[in-house]
């Protein structure tokens, strides 16, 4: 069974006013086939706490460490990352001019599995998994992200998720910018997967209404750069009706 | 493509596409992902007479001498080869190599030879300054009906600077492929006529893989007759500066040309195309796609594309398009389309210019999906040229670009 540790990670990032502190102390541990919810105001790190597990460049790992099944993810390359089993569906997801999405698909999958998928059962689960999320067929040959609307662009990173089938997924606000059709949709995607390979689930949400469709196990508060309160989907529900108020309080800012 | 204008039907008499220097990839701002499209403003230049009112002559005395000032020369480097445009040129035969065709034939003519001039006359004055020194043209003549390809070599030119006149005709019905591949070293002015007889059906393919040194100014001069097709290719990937400027008129009725350019700078290259189609016919037909990639310091590119639709041109159905691909900080990519129209019965009529960035952000994104840095940019690059590749219909010549166009990704990553 596998397991992703995130150990008193601190994280920070340059910007033209200096180094700046994000992360501080993150302590985390998800087991495969959990649901953990990470719920947090706007700016309190939710986005870089899963930039940094994907390895981004612009965050700089102070001190801590990420563990997956207890090889240390900090030091691999961002693609080695991916290869080991992580996968981050992101918030914003850019567009790549002269790739078909068609192109994109069969490369990560090959560069993941080490080898080319066969061709008919491939295509087939491309398409399958187009269908379910309710993608037109023409979107296998637009260029990747191009003149996406939004919705269309969080589909596009359900679809790598149902497709590339990581141990462990970090869903970046997936549901924002979704009306509910598409969240629906969206949610039925994510779900699929989980059923299909019993991945780990970290679910980044300002909201509580993905949750309604996306069961967490786990939810952790996020406030500050570092996990404030954590409890069962119960906690998801005070949430929903307090806001993030009384975490808030006293403001440390600065 | 939400920056191509389409005019149909239009009623106005003259509509300069509206124009500004697109994109110049070093001044994008920070963040900006993807294609940048070219966008219709009020600044930028707009061209100041009709195109095909330009001053013409073959003779090179008639030309001041080159400032960099001139709107055909402002884009380019003229300081770093002023022997091809001042200067004392070499117009002797050189070393040529074909491979074997029957239908096709290749051969030195003298200066007297009735298609000289035929095709297009020089508008600036490298090309006057080529056509005033040569002593024989090449000429390639392409007759019989069925299909068929030459690859024409030249890769002995030297260092010495060189004015050359080369004549591709393709007699009525005809169809072929023609190949000039271009290797080595040469300071080079030439002017290359392509006339098509009614009905021809022929490929040029003008490959320039120069040497590191290599300096090349080349005008293109086609006309294309009745119910003839053109297809023209430039692919540029060697050599210092590469200049090769094709202008095609569509001088018969039903005419029909497709316009491909393929270019690749690296590290301190100088790339340009300056294409011009003039629409002289009824029921003419034109497509120009450009695409470029550029990578490393200095690397500079200029694409000015003018379509002409002239007042004998009714019924006439044109798009013309530049994009490019920046994929280092330092590179410098123009892109400049021009419209005039003449005739208010015009099938179609469009323009698209983008110049699109591949930066961090794309990289991030391919690697977290599990691909590596060298294979994400070979994607991208691969994907984007392909379009053009795949339209040259030379098989074995397409695989061979491919590898090309990998090697000119490695070869840079290595500088
Ligand atoms: N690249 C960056 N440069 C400067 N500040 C950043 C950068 N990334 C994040 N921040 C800052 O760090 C804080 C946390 O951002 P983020 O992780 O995006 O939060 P969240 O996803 O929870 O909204 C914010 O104050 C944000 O402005
Ligand atoms: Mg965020």
């Amino acid at each position: 069974m596998s397991v992703l540790e995130i150990k008193d990670l601190h994280v920070s990032v340059e910007t033209d006013q200096g180094t700046k502190q994000i992360l501080r102390g993150v302590d985390l541990t998800i087991n495969e086939g959990e649901i953990h919810a990470i719920m947090g105001p706007n700016g309190s790190g939710k986005s870089t706490l899963a930039y940094t597990i994907a390895g981004h460049p612009k965050y700089h790992v102070e001190s801590g460490s990420i563990l997956l099944d207890g090889a240390e993810v900090l030091k691999m390359t961002v693609d080695a990352r991916a290869r080991a089993g992580l996968f981050l569906a992101m918030q914003y997801p850019v567009e790549i001019p002269g790739v078909t999405v068609t192109n994109f698909l069969r490369t990560a999958k090959t560069a993941i599995e080490g080898e080319a998928p066969p061709i008919r059962t491939w295509i087939k689960d491309v398409r399958q998994a187009m269908t379910d999320l309710r993608m037109d067929k023409a979107f296998a040959e637009r260029n990747v992200n191009e003149g996406f609307s939004g919705g269309e662009k969080k589909r596009n990173e359900i679809l790598q998720l149902e497709l590339l089938k990581p141990k462990f997924a970090v869903l970046d606000e997936t549901d924002s910018g979704l009306d509910v059709d598409a969240l629906k949709i969206v949610s039925e995607g994510v779900n699929r997967a989980k059923a299909n390979t019993g991945l780990g689930l970290l679910l980044i949400t300002h909201y509580t209404r993905i949750l309604r469709y996306i069961h967490p196990d786990f939810v952790h508060v996020f406030v500050n750069g570092r996990i404030a309160e954590q409890g069962g989907p119960e906690l998801a529900d005070r949430l929903e009706d307090e806001g993030y108020d009384r975490f808030l309080v006293p403001s440390n800012v600065g | 493509m939400s920056a191509a204008s389409a005019l149909s039907k239009s009623a106005s008499k003259t509509v300069p596409a509206p124009s500004k220097p697109a994109a110049d990839s070093s001044t994008l701002p920070p963040g900006q992902h993807g294609i940048k499209e070219h966008s219709d403003g009020r600044f930028g230049y707009v061209p100041v007479q009709t195109r095909s009112d330009r001053f013409k002559s073959v003779n090179v005395a008639d030309f001041e001498a080159v400032t960099g000032r001139e709107a055909v020369w402002k884009h380019s480097p003229v300081a770093k080869f002023t022997d091809l445009t001042a200067g004392d040129l070499d117009g002797s035969r050189y070393p040529v190599e074909s491979t074997p065709s029957a239908d096709i034939s290749v051969e030195w003519v003298p200066r007297t030879d009735a298609r000289i001039g035929t095709a297009g006359l020089p508008e600036e004055r490298a090309a006057a300054s080529a056509w005033s020194v040569f002593d024989d043209a090449l000429a390639i003549t392409v007759s019989g009906e069925e299909a068929k390809e030459i690859v024409v070599t030249r890769s002995g030119l030297g260092n010495n600077a060189r004015g050359a006149h080369t004549i591709i005709e393709a007699k009525p019905f005809s169809q072929a492929t023609v190949i000039l591949e271009n290797t080595g070293d040469a300071r080079l002015t030439e002017n290359l006529e392509i006339i098509l007889g009614e009905s021809a059906n022929l490929t040029v393919v003008s490959l320039q893989e120069w040497d590191d040194s290599a300096v090349h100014l080349a005008n293109h001069f086609a006309s294309v007759g009745r119910d003839a097709r053109l297809k023209h290719v430039v692919v540029s990937l060697g050599g210092s500066i590469v200049r090769v400027n094709p202008s095609v008129r569509l001088a018969g009725t039903g005419s029909d040309t497709l316009l491909l350019g393929l270019y690749f700078a690296d590290a301190g290259q100088h790339l340009e195309q300056q294409v011009y189609v003039f629409h002289d016919a009824p029921k003419s037909r034109s497509r120009v796609n450009y695409k470029g990639a550029l990578q490393g310091q200095d690397a500079r590119t200029v694409w000015i594309g003018d379509v002409l639709i002239g007042n004998r041109a009714a019924g006439t159905d044109s798009y013309e398009q530049n994009r490019n691909l920046v994929l280092t900080e330092g590179t410098r990519a123009d892109s400049i389309p021009n419209l005039e129209i003449e005739t208010g019965d015009i099938v179609g009529a469009g323009h698209a210019s983008a110049t699109g960035r591949f930066d961090d952000e794309q990289l991030f994104y391919l690697q977290a999906r599990g691909i590596t840095e060298e294979e994400a940019r070979r994607l991208v690059v691969r994907g984007f040229l392909t379009e053009v590749v795949q339209q040259i219909g030379s098989p074995e010549l397409e695989a061979r670009l491919q590898l090309a166009i990998e090697a000119e990704l490695i070869g840079t990553d290595d500088k």
